[in-house]
């Protein structure tokens, strides 16, 4: 029933049934709280981080379709001491209000930037469409994932 | 259990360094009888004078007893005591504190008493009403009502300069220089040589001498802090993952509960079958509650799947089984015997003569759906219960999880966290009394109790479905009488209901944003009805301004339209208040009103509430793919601005919050239950639906005011008016989806 995969570059055993969705192995199995719980039904985005390198709502992922895999969450992307540049992005533009879905906004961010390093207006509104911020955050956002584009082509 | 304790538990919580042996400073001995939170916590090093301030080894702690919903408001409060102890701001840490009464919340109190009669401008009784809520939650502390900043304007900017005038009266004992020698810069006392006293080398001699008089403040020229966009001090946490959410609190064998209670919303449960959860993997107990049940399990998931496995057999709703039966009762609740209050009656609505317009507005009610559900962490232990809950109301919290809990209010620690939202859903103690209900059944271990989306959604305090109608005449193209009734169920009745407080009078959020606008009708009469209570309703950001603000401003836009006059110099030639007309000035800069623009139409609105000055203006576009919100522009008049960046977010993110609700935002019942259970049925806009946001702010110099709720009432209006100028079809009731196509 265990499960075996690689988080944040360490390898990791879940012993859950391999139906649990892989947020709450993450959260509740290996006490990786930075990955939030918003809707359960994949409507909000909160719980997104990458599965391989690709951006996936957590909420919807039995840990039975990651055995083996490499997830990076929140906590791994950077850390206060080695912000990523959608990090450092986001505090220099002061994006976050109550920060609640911000973990996922930003690992969604960091997905887009990976696959399209100089996305235009309308394809950063595309690909950030599936997170809800209820504070209203999105025009920072905007500029805070634009800023990143620009970090990230510059290093 | 001491307060020392509970600091060093909230220091773990929020990863700051203990505070043992720390020194508090504030206004303490000025201001309140009430006991100092943070006594215990001087240890047998110096003492505790006030409960703002906290200097250490580790340097200078800021309490900020307001709640954090991502409104910034610790950033700002902490920069007001910073200001006057010349703290530098990256030096600043900051910290919730204990629920205590020392924290009372002053403008709720002194902003809340309906009816006061001493001064009757509209402007004064525009001050003292901006938040309706009555004289009896004194001494509660409390976030809301955008009262935060009114309260801690001076209070914390005097908790500063105390602990820097007692620091620096500490400095000159020490050194035998006269006071008046010395200053402070920087988190140190500087000799007229050069030399540096860190403030932590002083704190315990400054604690133990009495504290010197009062100190003037700052003028406001000479503000380094103030009055200057700070980095927030919570934004570093919230983008790495790391920001502590009650939901995040993880205790050594803590187990994860969720709970399911009557859809009915406060009926009982008259039995439960758990036969098939119980045997479901993870399932470790289920423990009945009133009016439901929790799960504990192994995640919070299995909680949630067991959960939805028991068969329930719920008593019916005490309420109306229908929104359409909810509307009739609103609809016959415009009598003489449910006339709450007339709120406003400027001349004699009755001489009236001129041109009528009548028309009726609608609104729904409308779900909180903060993004984080309703959560807390609970643990009793040893005749202990300690509760770890973002909560706008702390000593609310407290009373209510201790009788839930079956102890005495002392013996319940609450640790205030960082919430995912709040918009005044968190000002209810449900949460934190289910979990305290968990935390008994389970005693001796943690528990967090998480709430499912649909859950969360369907059990609510909403806000109020609501009706406005409006009878007006024109004569000269100038409104001669404004008659304005609203009407809606009563909030403050059913939260009186809820925290055991018997509420007596009018309830004023009912014509909270229509009775204090600063128009100058000759003939103007606003009327509060009340209708029969129905739901669990609760504030909502802006409260009744959210729907007032939607009728009120609407009907000044049809009569503008009736009168042939431009929309915007119609509101402006109307208000008799220079900072509203400001605002509107503002606004028509920045959005180019009266620039045609093909394809495209302007709408305006204007609302007043919690004493800010707010206009709004919106762009839409028609398209292939349905209708656009292609630009948007706001100003606000906060009086004194203390943070231009954050008050900028708060506007923008208030009518982000206000054109989700206009657009799309319903929650209806059918069969005595919510029928939108997940944001698929209840969806706030999303980014790509929304424009950027430009958002000036102006300073009038008048009462400083909070801003965390005027952004949003003004966004309905604004949008529903440049609908109708794009489209010429007006429509009087939210959500607009129902009567237009949106892209």
């Amino acid at each position: 029933m265990a499960t075996t995969l690689t988080v944040n570059g360490t390898q990791a055993v879940i012993d859950l049934p391999d139906d649990t969705p892989l947020l709450w192995a993450l959260r509740d199995g290996l006490n990786l709280t930075g990955t939030k719980f918003g809707c359960g039904v994949a409507a909000c985005g909160a719980c997104t981080v990458h599965v391989d390198g690709v951006a996936v709502r957590s909420c919807q992922t039995p840990l039975a379709d990651v055995a083996g895999a490499r997830i990076t969450t929140i906590e791994g992307l950077g850390t206060p001491a080695a912000l990523h540049a959608v990090q450092a992005a986001w505090i220099d533009h002061q994006v976050a209000q109550c920060g609640y879905c911000q973990s996922g906004q930003i690992m969604q961010a960091a997905y887009l930037l990976a696959e399209n390093p100089a996305p235009s207006m309308a394809e950063i509104d595309e690909a950030m469409a599936g997170n809800l911020c209820r504070c209203g955050t999105y025009p920072r956002i905007r500029a805070a994932v634009q800023d990143a584009a620009k970090r990230l082509q510059e290093a | 259990m001491s307060r020392i304790g509970t600091i060093a538990r909230r220091s773990f919580l929020i990863g700051s360094a203990a505070v043992l042996g720390g020194v508090a400073f504030g206004t303490w001995r000025f201001l309140t009888p009430y006991p100092n939170p943070l006594q215990d916590s001087a240890g047998d090093k110096g003492g505790v004078i006030t409960p703002y301030v906290v200097i250490d080894q580790t340097g200078v702690t800021i309490i900020t007893p307001r709640a954090e919903m991502g409104q910034g408001i610790h950033s700002t409060l902490a920069a007001l005591v910073a200001e006057e102890l010349d703290v530098p701001w990256d030096q600043v840490q900051v910290m919730h504190g204990p629920p205590a009464k020392a924290y009372y919340n002053a403008a709720m109190l002194e902003e809340g008493v309906p009816f006061a009669p001493t001064d009757d401008s509209w402007l004064a009784r525009t001050m003292r009403h901006a938040m309706a809520v009555p004289a009896k939650f004194l001494a509660l502390q409390i976030t809301g009502g955008s009262t935060s900043i009114p309260d801690g304007y001076e209070k914390m900017r005097a908790a500063g300069a105390v602990a820097r005038a007692a620091l620096v009266q500490a400095a000159a004992a020490r050194t035998g220089l006269p006071a008046d020698d010395l200053r402070t810069e920087t988190g140190a006392v500087v000799t007229p040589d050069g030399t540096r006293i860190p403030y932590a080398d002083l704190a315990e001699a400054a604690a133990a001498a009495d504290l010197p008089d009062m100190p003037p403040l700052k003028a406001r020229a000479d503000w380094t802090l103030l009055g200057k966009s700070l980095p927030r001090v919570d934004i570093p946490a919230k983008s790495t993952g790391t920001a502590l959410f009650a939901g995040d609190v993880r205790l050594p064998g803590m187990r994860f509960a969720t709970v399911k209670m009557n859809p009915h919303l406060g009926a009982a449960m008259n039995g439960y079958d758990a036969s098939a959860a119980e045997t479901m993997p993870g399932v470790e107990r289920i423990i009945p509650l009133t009016g439901g049940v929790a799960v504990v399990a192994a995640t919070t998931w299995h909680a949630i799947q067991a959960a939805e496995a028991i068969d329930f057999d719920w008593a019916p709703a005490p309420y109306p089984a229908s929104s359409a039966e909810m509307r009739d009762q609103i609809a016959q609740s415009f009598t003489p015997e449910r006339l709450d209050a007339v709120m406003r009656e400027d001349g004699d609505i009755t001489t009236a003569t001129g041109e009528v317009f009548e028309a009726d507005y609608h609104v729904p009610h409308l779900a909180h759906a903060t993004m984080e559900p309703m959560q807390a962490a609970a643990h009793l232990v040893d005749g202990k219960l300690t509760l770890w809950v973002g909560t706008q109301a702390p000593g609310l919290v407290q009373q209510h999880a201790a009788k839930a809990a079956g102890l005495e209010t002392e013996a319940v620690d609450v640790h205030t966290t960082v919430m995912g939202g709040g918009f005044g859903r968190r000002a209810e103690v449900d949460a934190s009394v289910l979990a305290a209900q968990v935390a008994r059944a389970m005693a001796g271990t943690p528990v967090l109790v998480t709430w499912s989306r649909e859950e969360d959604m369907t059990h609510d305090m909403y806000r109020p479905m609501a009706t406005g109608r409006v009878r007006a005449t024109l004569t000269a193209g100038k409104v001669e009488s404004f008659d304005f009734s609203t009407c809606a169920p009563s909030i403050m009745e059913t939260m009186a209901e809820r925290i055991g407080i018997p509420l007596a009078g009018p309830d004023s959020t009912i014509a909270q944003g229509a009775w204090e606008q600063p128009y100058g009708f000759a003939n103007y009469r606003v009327s509060a009805y009340r209708a029969p209570k129905t739901v669990p309703l609760g504030f909502w950001r802006s409260v009744g301004a959210s729907q007032n603000g939607f009728f009120h401003d609407c009907a000044i836009d049809e009569l503008a339209h009736l009168a042939g006059a431009d929309p915007l110099g119609f509101r402006r030639d109307h208000l008799i208040h220079d900072p509203s007309r400001a605002v509107l000035d503002a606004v028509a800069q920045m959005s180019g009103w009266g620039t045609p623009r093909p394809g495209r139409a302007l709408g305006v609105a204007y609302c007043l509430s919690f004493g800010v000055p707010t206009a709004q203006v919106i762009e839409v576009e028609q398209t292939e793919a349905g209708i656009r919100i292609t630009g948007a522009w706001a100003a606000v008049d906060v009086g004194v601005a203390l943070d231009p960046r954050n008050i900028e977010a708060q506007v923008s993110g208030a009518m982000v919050f206000g054109l989700s609700a206009a657009v799309r935002g319903e929650i209806t019942f059918a069969q005595g239950r919510v029928e939108q259970p997940n944001y698929w049925d209840y969806e706030p806009l999303r980014i790509n639906q929304l424009p950027d946001i430009q958002v000036q702010v102006l300073e009038s110099g008048g009462p400083i005011r909070g801003i965390g709720e005027p952004g949003t009432p003004p966004a309905a209006p604004a949008l529903a008016n440049a609908l109708f100028a794009l489209t010429g079809t007006r429509a009087r009731s939210l959500p607009l989806s129902k009567t237009f196509s949106f892209a």
